[in-house]
């Protein structure tokens, strides 16, 4: 027997830089916003899961001690960029198999500047120069480029839709358009990719409170349809799963798509009944690959999605009303909880950048593992 | 380089020459994989067998870094990149050409070792790169 799962509140602390704040400083401002939209005092949930890649020990029992809400099961939960989605699994796991009527779900990160150091890697390869994160996401931009028709102009364009998209969001990290010129004119980082087209590793926390179907007390429920997340099937040589070699066939299915089909399923929607889309923009090549490996089009048509307008705001799938990660910046850990805060504003119809009418959302991240995440919600 | 030279890893590559990847074959699917596994990563089989991969492919994938990732002591830009080979595997490594302008898709590419910095006694560290083929 299965239950219906309920977000019954969600809060957040902006993404940034605070160079005044502790990670747990930023996880205790989050998981207030959701527990008191929510109306659950102390005491009101019976296991809380964190995401955190990067927190270190006991990250999420530190941030409940400064709560006075300890004493169930904490669980920290690290799945690279699917961190936070792999915590809101789990917590819907504990209410859907009946151990617990309300959860706590949240992520928080305090990433390193610059480009992000992964104890992924090997010694070795770090010795080689093989640990170049965005150069892996040049390689896959450069192969989307050749069987795609992605082009240059379409790498700035993403940049230029999601940074206009991300102006009204006050939890974004950068609020300023640009055009693409300027996007154009920063500085290669490992061609095709320039800086701008890059989202930048920061800090910040997103909580979620799930209830069983009925149970909440909060504001009109948003359905938590399906919350998936998988790995990867080994082949594809420019997988997330970073591997050093893979093989010639074509046809290993991305773990986003893996987590896509299955969260579709689950949910019992397909990707033509979604309303607005948060997804993976780690670089602007990632969020038209996403397009295709989220079904949003069919192979190869990511370049003509985009063209059509399909995927700006007021276009018929709107892909990242929040701005996504190249406004956001990207706290590995709560990521993936920041989308689900930004889909259930706009299934409440309150989302700053409101896409009109929205009734059924998904979310999405995928990054080193690999990890990839698809959520459902629905209104 | 020095032929005092050190692996950058030890079971990476033969310096030959020409040098070349060591690799391990599955006795159960036949899957090549690189670097050397004792259990395969596409069918779980236990029964692998080392071999010593082409020494040369096609290119299939390249971009050049120009700032130095962190815990690389060496100097940018350089190359990075896939190339295929005959085995049908990709193979993900550096590159000598560090300005993509200069390469093409499906370009014959020969593997070179290449001194990646100077360890603390002075020797270089090394590894291995993909460099385009001289013509025939």
């Amino acid at each position: 027997m299965t239950e219906a799962v309920d977000v019954a509140g969600v809060g957040i602390h902006r993404f940034g830089r605070f160079e005044d704040r502790t990670v747990t400083d930023l996880g205790v401002a989050a998981v207030r916003g959701a527990l008191a939209e929510a109306g659950v005092a102390p005491g009101g949930f019976q296991a809380a899961f964190c995401g955190t890649a990067y927190g270190g020990v006991a990250s999420g029992h530190k941030v409940l001690t400064r709560l006075g809400m300890t004493g169930m099961p904490i669980v920290d939960v690290e799945a690279g960029c699917a961190s936070g989605a792999a915590a809101l699994m789990l917590g819907a796991g504990a209410i859907r198999g009946g151990a617990c009527d309300t959860v706590l779900v949240f992520g928080i990160e305090k990433m390193p500047k610059g480009m992000i150091r992964s104890s992924f890697f090997e010694p070795w390869q770090e010795d080689a120069g093989l640990s170049a994160t965005p150069a892996y996401f040049a390689l896959r931009a450069q192969r989307l480029m050749r069987t795609s028709g992605v082009t240059k102009d379409h790498l700035a364009a993403v940049v230029v839709k999601n940074r206009r998209q991300g102006v009204t969001n006050p939890h974004a990290m950068f609020r300023a358009e640009v055009d693409a010129a300027a996007v154009l004119a920063s500085r290669v980082v490992a061609e095709p990719l320039h800086l701008w087209m890059l989202c930048s590793p920061n800090e910040g926390a997103a909580a979620v409170v799930l209830t069983r179907a009925g149970h909440g007390t909060g504001p009109p429920g948003v359905r938590l349809r399906s919350a998936v997340v998988r790995s990867h099937v080994p082949g594809a040589v420019l997988s997330e799963s970073t591997p050093m070699s893979g093989l010639v066939d074509e046809d290993t299915p991305a773990p986003s798509t893996l987590a896509a089909v299955a969260a579709y399923e689950e949910a019992g929607v397909g990707p033509g009944e979604l309303d607005v889309v948060e997804c993976q923009d780690t670089d602007a090549a990632r969020e038209l690959l996403s397009y295709e490996e989220l079904g949003l089009c069919e192979p190869g048509g990511s370049a003509a999605l985009l063209d059509e307008g399909a995927t700006a705001v007021g276009g018929r799938l709107p892909v990242n009303p929040s701005g996504g990660l190249l406004s956001k910046g990207e706290p590995l850990g709560a990521s993936a909880l920041g989308q689900i805060v930004e889909l259930v504003h706009q299934l409440r119809g309150d989302a700053p950048n409101q896409v009109p009418g929205a009734r059924v959302a998904l979310a999405h991240t995928v990054g080193r593992g690999a990890n990839a995440s698809a959520v459902v919600l629905s209104r | 380089m020095s032929s005092a030279g050190v692996p950058v890893r030890a079971g990476l590559f033969s310096e030959g020459p020409p040098p070349r990847l060591l690799g391990s074959r599955c006795a159960a699917c036949g899957r090549h994989c690189f670097p050397r596994a004792d259990t395969c990563p596409y069918c779980a089989g236990d029964a692998t067998e080392p071999v010593e991969l082409s020494p040369g492919g096609a290119l299939w994938a390249w971009t050049a870094v120009t700032t130095a990732p962190p815990g690389y002591r060496g100097t940018v830009p350089y190359g990075l990149g896939v190339v295929e080979l005959p085995e049908g595997l990709r193979v993900v490594s550096r590159l000598t050409e560090a300005d993509p302008a200069r390469l093409q898709p499906g370009q014959a590419m020969a593997l070179v070792t290449v001194p990646l910095h100077a360890d603390d006694e002075g020797r270089d560290v090394v590894g291995f790169a993909f460099a385009p083929a001289p013509g025939p």
